[in-house]
């Protein structure tokens, strides 16, 4: 017996009398007995609500103050995303096969997309992918399936778990990537770039902004690509191309990434949500669940998934893709998230995030212990160098509950502030830096 | 009348539904920072809407989902069973939810003692030796799987093994999965009875195959009890066995993959272990292996080392598949399931698979049953034995609606044409199974007595039937491009 088991014994008798039966055992007598498996999983007692709270009281990690990024990014979070996406209409229903009762979960889906549209200025985007590394490596596979040709460049200043997701996808379909290397700008290495244009490849992969927070205009170089053949795949922040220029405007034919930055918590890296976004021409090579508005026989508008002949469950092992589940869920927020805060309150938090970095940035820098990696604008992160050894300094700032920059190199480090980041808290970080670097010599 | 408004309908020019706080710190001007050409000339056409405008919207476009709180969900093969509210509060904790993934391992002590908990007690489930939760729903775990099943070969020097076998009954993404890898999908058929034909199994084994996809029991709700002998089968030629966990709920308390001789395999969390589908996501698809295939699970990895739990990239590994940990916030809702459940978690298979079999006993005289055999959690009719009005398997799903009781899974699998395929799972008591059949055999009746109205239904449903062939014809997949249709 069990809260989630509402069969009494007396029920479990009529039911099995019913089926001419004795015992349950004997609902299993037909299995081989070699491989029927008696012991409990489990050996303890059922947990109360209770128990599980002070369980889980004790099992959280050590929330830290933070200003690092690279790839998560801690933004305000408006009350409303989670008590509009925990009804249980959203929370518990299926993927909606049946339209007629799930237009809730198809309504808000064509609103994501919509939003993404919007935001990438590309023809078409998908309900989801499951976060922005799977989003990039399937934008790949689906440049290689539109030119049938297995080779596609990445840029090597994307993010380092984006980068070993698509080397994974890459290897294991016999995908060939060459990285385009950067210079010490911060940018694209556009002669190295040409150089391995000379052989035949499906797409570029650039990332907008970098993973040193750099915005490049990539319009000259999505030329170079056009003129290859291949096709231009822009991982962008969601966020960023509310005050960037869309990528529409400079030639991407896909748009993929992490739309996390719009509402979603850290939540030690899930659930997260990736999106994909596409010029129409290659509507049909798209992996995922895509709505669209029809009517129906009352004459009503509705929405529907549709386009389906590219997808798993219609198409089987000629399908773009095999993602069935994505993140739905994650999507209703991002939504909830970008239509509150809306046409200004978007854009206005992309600037204060900027401002804060910026802010961060000109402390550090006037602590003379760190100077810009790079001279180019950055927008929400920014990559410094520090003169000491940035895993000790990072070390010392935990103990006093700051998670300092993303170290990635000796002395080169990644920070990151946000629109909810107060002056005072840049100040005392600053300051304890002072402290620390002190501590350690 | 439903609601019938897009977020983007209700937009007035200057309303606002949010405070940003002060911070003391000056808001730059992008033109002074960023040369014009990468700034944005045109905003983003966004909604400018109040907080109560998105609430209201939104609590009005979830009324016209159905929800298992709604009622009962007796989809197959997605095994749509009660979602606990503890198991939402215990991923609520800021301790959880505020913690970035690229935090050092000692302010991360509990979390990660909890998700090695979660790993190595789903790992007893499986009856395997190691499990990463780093796939983020099944068709990930199905391809994480996949490319360790490859690895395998690959790094044996074995290269000619470009062949997966695969039942018809299987689910669409086995052979999606497989084909996104590079291989050939042999499809082989079932037996009459709905079991792998071994004959014809033996008939396509040669050392060109990596390894065979199974689901147990299979989509049919059926246990495949050959499974030693395709198990001794398949590894003679040196092939391995993949186990596809959709349907892992019938074998809690029963049986266990590994001891059938599976060597990888998935588990759905968002399945079996009671977390929410939201829609469609996010979910969550474990992958387990035996021993010999540990060292090429994905990374990073968390991993107990003298006292202390470090996360790890391993060399050997098939390589990271996703960001970063996978959906850590279902995996904590799973662990409090089972946590939840205890020892009673034995009694979950036992009890599914006995609500499966009083249900197909109760309606078998009024719906075909094309296959005479103990059923599992689940089972498949083929559509009304009476078929003199007309009455397809759609239109007995579309009548559902209007009582009150999603649609079971229709049209799957594709053994038969009007295959309805119903799982109540373990949550359902005998009085809301009861009144399912009841309904079922009242649409039988109605299906010869007044059969235009089935045809026609739902009636009662915020719409009725969709025109999905516009909706292909003429797509209109935003926005942007419904204000260019009007």
């Amino acid at each position: 017996m069990h809260r989630y088991l509402p069969h009494t014994s007396e029920e479990v008798s009529s039911m099995l009398a019913s089926l001419r039966l004795r015992s349950i055992e004997d609902l299993f007598a037909h299995l081989p007995q070699q491989i029927r498996f008696h012991d409990a999983y489990i050996k303890d007692a059922p947990l109360s609500d209770g128990q599980i709270r002070d369980l889980m009281a004790r099992s959280g990690g050590q929330i830290l103050i933070p200003f690092r990024g690279y790839g998560s990014y801690d933004h305000e979070r408006p009350a409303i995303i989670d008590a509009i996406a925990s009804r249980q209409e959203f929370l518990t229903s299926y993927t909606p096969y049946q339209p007629e009762v799930a237009q809730g979960t198809l309504q808000y889906i064509f609103e994501f997309q919509s939003i993404v549209c919007e935001l990438t200025g590309l023809d078409v985007s998908n309900a989801s992918m499951y976060d922005g590394a799977t989003s990039a490596a399937e934008a790949m596979m689906m440049a290689v399936n539109v030119t049938n040709i297995p080779r596609v460049l990445v840029a090597s200043d994307m993010l380092p778990h984006v980068i070993d997701t698509i080397k994974t996808y890459a290897h294991f379909r016999g995908v060939t990537i060459d990285f385009v290397e950067f210079n010490h700008d911060g940018l694209l290495d556009i002669e190295h770039l040409k150089r391995l244009s000379q052989q035949a490849y499906a797409a570029l992969l650039v990332a907008y902004p970098n993973k040193y927070g750099i915005i490049a205009d990539y319009a000259a170089i999505n030329e170079l690509v056009h003129q290859s053949g291949a096709l231009s795949i822009v991982y962008a922040d969601l966020l960023a191309l509310t005050l960037f220029k869309q990528p529409a405007a400079f030639g991407a034919d896909i748009c993929c990434g992490e739309a996390q930055s719009l509402g979603i918590p850290l939540s030690f890296g899930g659930p997260y949500v990736g999106y994909l976004s596409s010029i129409s021409k290659y509507v049909r090579k798209m992996p995922g669940r895509i709505c669209g508005i029809t009517l129906d026989n009352r004459g009503q508008r509705a929405y529907v998934l549709t386009l389906q002949a590219r997808e798993q469950h219609i198409r089987r092992e000629k399908a773009n893709s095999n993602i069935c589940s994505n993140q739905s869920l994650m999507a209703l927020q991002a939504t909830i998230y970008a239509v509150t805060l809306g046409k200004k309150g978007l854009r206005q938090v992309a600037i204060n995030t900027i401002s804060a970095t910026r802010y961060l940035h000109e402390q550090l820098i006037k602590t003379q212990l760190f100077k810009p990696s790079f001279k180019r604008p950055f927008a929400f992160e920014t990559t410094l160098d520090y003169v000491g050894s940035i895993d000790a300094l990072n070390r010392q700032l935990q103990k006093k509950g700051y998670l300092g920059g993303m170290p990635i190199d000796e002395h080169r480090v990644v920070f990151y502030a946000s629109e909810k980041t107060q002056k005072q808290t840049i100040d005392a970080f600053v300051n304890a830096i002072k402290e620390c670097h002190d501590e350690i010599r | 009348m439903k609601y019938d408004k897009l977020i983007f309908e209700l937009s007035v020019p200057g309303r606002i539904g949010y405070t940003l706080p002060e911070t003391g710190i000056t808001s730059i001007n992008p033109s002074d920072l960023f040369p014009s050409e990468l700034l944005r000339i045109e905003p983003p056409r966004l909604p400018e809407v109040g907080e109560l405008d998105v609430v209201r919207h939104y609590t009005n476009v979830s009324k016209l989902n159905f929800g298992i709180e709604t009622g009962f969900y007796p989809l197959g093969s997605c095994t749509m069973k009660y979602n606990p509210k503890i198991n939402d509060e215990a991923a609520s904790q800021p301790g959880f939810r505020n913690i970035h993934p690229l935090q050092d391992e000692d302010t991360l002590q509990p979390l990660l003692k909890l998700y090695d908990d979660t790993s190595k007690m789903l790992s007893h489930i499986a009856g395997m030796d190691a499990t990463s939760l780093n796939s983020f729903a099944g068709a990930h775990g199905e391809l994480t799987g996949l490319m360790i099943m490859k690895a395998y070969h690959e790094r044996r020097g074995d290269h000619k093994r470009t062949k997966m076998i695969i039942p018809d009954s299987a689910h669409g993404t086995n052979p999606a999965s497989a084909a996104m890898l590079g291989y050939e999908c042999i499809t082989i058929k079932s037996t009459p009875q709905g079991l792998i034909d071994i004959e014809a199994l033996k008939a396509v084994l040669s050392d060109e195959v990596a390894g065979i996809m199974l689901t147990n029991p299979n989509t049919l709700g059926l246990f495949e009890t050959d499974i030693l002998e395709i198990s001794r089968l398949v590894h003679e030629i040196g092939g391995l066995l993949y186990y596809d966990g959709a349907n892992l709920n019938a074998l809690l308390g029963v049986a266990r993959p590994g001891d059938m001789g599976f060597d990888i395999m998935h588990m759905n969390l968002h399945k079996t272990f009671s977390t929410p589908h939201g829609g469609g996501g996010p979910g969550s698809g474990p992958v387990s292996v035996k021993g010999h295939l540990a060292h090429l699970l994905p990374h990073p990895r968390v991993v107990l080392a003298k006292g202390r739990y470090i996360i790890e990239r391993h060399g050997d590994s098939i390589g990271q598949i996703g960001g970063f940990f996978g959906n850590f916030l279902v995996v904590v809702r799973a662990y409090t399931y089972l946590k939840s459940l205890g020892r009673e978690l034995n009694a979950i298979g036992p009890l599914a698979v006995l609500n499966a079999n009083y249900v197909k006993e109760k309606l078998r005289h009024a719906y075909r049953l094309p296959i005479e055999a103990p059923y599992m959690h689940e089972f498949v009719f083929n559509g009304l034995i009476d078929q003199s009005t007309g009455i397809k398997t759609l239109e007995v799903a579309k009548r559902l609606l209007d009582f009150g009781v999603h649609a079971p899974t229709i049209y799957f699998p594709l053994l038969f044409d009007q295959s309805i395929m119903v799982e109540p799972t373990e949550v359902e008591s005998k009085a809301t199974l009861d009144h399912f059949v009841e309904l079922m055999l009242k649409i039988a009746k109605e299906a010869i007595e007044e059969p235009d109205c089935v045809r026609l239904a739902p009636h009662f449903t915020p719409v009725g039937r969709l025109d999905e062939v516009r909706a292909a014809r003429t797509p209109i997949l935003n926005y942007r491009d419904y204000v260019k249709s009007l």
